[in-house]
């Protein structure tokens, strides 16, 4: 997994609430066997209009964004099914932030595995990051892992909450499996006290 | 409950670290797992607990004649690599031709895999299902997955807990379906986030297990971590069925503890939902998520009265992807599709109670209708009461199990533009093919919609 520290990009501005997995990323693209080049089926069928041509609104169509690495979206992101497809699409495609006021759990546990970082706001922030992302050329922000802040060339700055023990992950980009198998002496003395 | 469950699976816990948790049954199936196989293979892991873990194929297996091939390369690759997996690793699987397949959240209980007080995880969101037995029992992604094969463990914070108490007697013809529906449009699709919801009450305590597989399975619906019901006297009197006695020194300790588990009167929950279970109609959904619900006695709501700019844009969108119009009664939609199966509701009592309904009736000329079995032992259940018969007979499609059209993962899909009475899960945009459109209702609602040709209010078509 890619540590991640800081990262400045371009911000993306999907204002729709409740977006779910199958939007992200539709099933028809889970029957492969392998964890990368989900990027081109991202937001699939919100990219095409009815007729399977690209919308030329949809915010990943846009030339605009063409460069953009900061997802911004509405509230509960990221709901319904498990699939780690979805991170691995937003991956994929380029992104390496999603913010949000709130996320899904499965989501939020499936980013943080994959190095991709959930970052929440209040809702009025991300409002105002949606509206600038629109009226800007390209509007661009800084997320800083180590600091917990977020900011803006114009000296906007909002800090963030995440667990300890995420950001250090993530900071490290840390094998949680070989985490977890650095605690085996317990994992066994549980096992015989339970199976014994 | 939740407590006494987490405290008895913490292998290890320090300051500013999540605790890790022994899990006691993983459940896999082809989709989500081949990267976590990959993954150890990569790494040189081995399983460390096959014993624990148990496999079957559901989401994209064809629903038609098991004999034939597989024509998805996709698909068949996909099951090759689970069948495949399963072998190196040395891990039971329920394969496309036992008589144990199914899908995976109605094999686990009905083996008798599913137990009170266990943690359960697998690669899918409906995976709260099992919280119905008194487990503590969420849906994981696929490096999870891997986490758990190769440790038996995962690294956790503990959830919030939330009670929903529902009092008082439903009305003939309200479902489990429509009760979960009923709270899921209450607390809207994140209400539930962050918490693992236990659902309490005399309502609850008078559903069979079926109905409180029901209300579980959707709990992730309402963005819950997960669902879970005490057992009592109904958990036990099911599992007595399915799980091998013989092997059990002590029947009576082992029931004993299971009732143990459940939350003592004084306990403390962080937060408390009461709902009036009188209160609650058969629901349709009129939107793309499960939260956009009314009960059958009304009509589609008009997004000017919404609370906030945000809802009136959702509800807007919504419209227009259903292709509704506010005002107009539920009542008065026809319907295209109707499909009966999913994890929510396609045991033996869902088939059971559409069958009741179509008993000597006829499927409207203008509605092509299906129904999944959810297990081959449900499948040859019904068959052996007759009810494929029945089924068949009112212009049913009688299928072999799996997930099938409740995610449209296998050739089972909506055409664009089509109209679907539901019994599964999820009513997102595409979520039954791309440009179908979904109402999530019960099975009985969905059998009188398939007579009609629309939706129906299920209390004027129960005897």
């Amino acid at each position: 997994m890619k540590p991640f520290t800081s990262h400045e990009g371009q911000v993306v501005p999907l204002d729709r609430v409740d977006v779910d997995t199958d939007q992200i990323i539709p099933k028809q693209f889970l029957k492969r066997i392998e964890r990368t080049g989900y990027g081109q089926f991202l937001f699939h069928d919100w990219r095409r209009k009815e007729d399977g041509t690209p919308d030329p609104t949809f915010c990943l169509n846009r030339k605009k964004f063409k460069n953009g690495s900061i997802l911004v979206a509405g509230k509960n992101f990221g709901c319904g099914s498990s699939r780690e497809h979805a991170p691995w699409a937003l991956i994929d495609h380029g992104f390496r932030v999603v913010i949000s006021s709130s996320f899904a759990d499965i989501f939020k546990t499936n980013c943080y595995e994959n190095g991709l970082l959930p970052v929440e706001l209040p809702e009025n922030q991300t409002a105002r990051l949606l509206t600038l992302a629109e009226e800007h050329k390209a509007f661009k922000v800084t997320v800083d892992l180590v600091a917990k802040k977020i900011s803006d060339r114009q000296g906007w700055e909002e800090d963030f909450e995440i667990d300890p023990f995420v950001r250090d992950s993530l900071m490290e980009g840390l094998d949680r499996i070989s985490h977890t198998m650095s605690l085996e002496e317990h994992i066994k003395n549980y096992e015989n006290q339970l199976f014994l | 409950m939740l407590d006494k469950i987490w405290d008895r699976h913490t292998v290890h816990t320090q300051i500013d670290r999540p605790d890790l948790i022994y899990i006691d049954l993983h459940l896999l199936h082809e989709v989500t797992s081949p990267q976590a196989f990959e993954g150890l293979r990569i790494a040189k892991r081995h399983v460390r607990r096959p014993d624990l873990t148990f496999a079957t194929v559901d989401h994209n297996l064809p629903t038609t004649d098991r004999s034939l091939p597989i024509h998805d390369d996709l698909a068949r690759n996909q099951i090759a690599a689970l069948q495949k997996n399963a072998r190196d690793f040395g891990i039971t699987l329920y394969d496309v031709d036992s008589e144990k397949q199914g899908i995976v959240h109605v094999i686990g209980p009905e083996l008798g895999l599913t137990q009170p007080g266990m943690t359960i995880v697998c690669g899918d969101s409906h995976t709260s299902t099992h919280g119905a037995f008194g487990a503590l029992a969420f849906g994981i992604g696929t490096s999870q997955v891997e986490h758990v094969l190769a440790t038996q463990c995962l690294p956790m914070d503990k959830p919030k807990s939330m009670q929903i108490k529902l009092s008082g007697k439903l009305s003939k013809g309200v479902t489990a379906k429509d009760v979960i529906l009923g709270i899921i449009s209450r607390i809207g699709v994140d209400g539930g986030s962050g918490h693992v919801i236990e659902y309490t009450g005399e309502t609850i305590k008078a559903f069979s297990m079926e109905e409180r597989m029901t209300i579980c399975n959707m709990s992730i619906e309402a963005g819950a971590r997960a669902g879970m019901i005490s057992p009592d006297a109904t958990t036990i009197s099911y599992l007595m069925n399915k799980i091998p006695l013989e092997d059990i020194e002590d029947v009576k300790s082992l029931t004993d503890s299971w009732l143990d588990l459940a939350s003592d009167k004084e306990c403390q929950f962080d937060s408390v939902i009461e709902i009036d279970a009188r209160s609650l109609e058969p629901c349709v959904t009129w939107g793309t998520n499960p939260e956009m619900s009314i009960p059958i006695t009304e009509s589609i709501p008009n997004p000017e009265k919404a609370t906030s700019q945000e809802a009136k844009q959702a509800m807007q969108r919504a419209l227009s992807y259903m292709d509704l119009q506010p005002g107009v009664p539920i009542q008065n939609i026809s319907i295209d599709r109707v499909f009966i199966g999913s994890c929510t509701n396609s045991r033996l009592s869902d088939l059971q109670a559409a069958a009741a309904i179509l008993k000597g009736n006829k499927v409207n000329e203008n509605v092509k209708a299906m129904v999944v079995p959810g297990s081959t032992a449900v499948k040859k259940e019904a068959e052996e009461l007759g009810l494929d018969k029945i089924f068949v007979d009112a212009g049913f499609e009688w299928r072999e199990s799996g997930c099938s059209m409740c995610l449209g993962m296998n050739p089972d899909i909506l055409n664009p533009g089509e109209r679907c009475a539901s019994t599964s899960n999820r009513n997102f945009e595409g979520r039954q093919g791309k440009g179908g459109r979904t109402h999530l209702v019960s099975p009985e609602t969905a059998a009188g919609a398939a007579i009609a040709g629309h939706f129906v209010d299920a209390r004027e078509w129960i005897d």
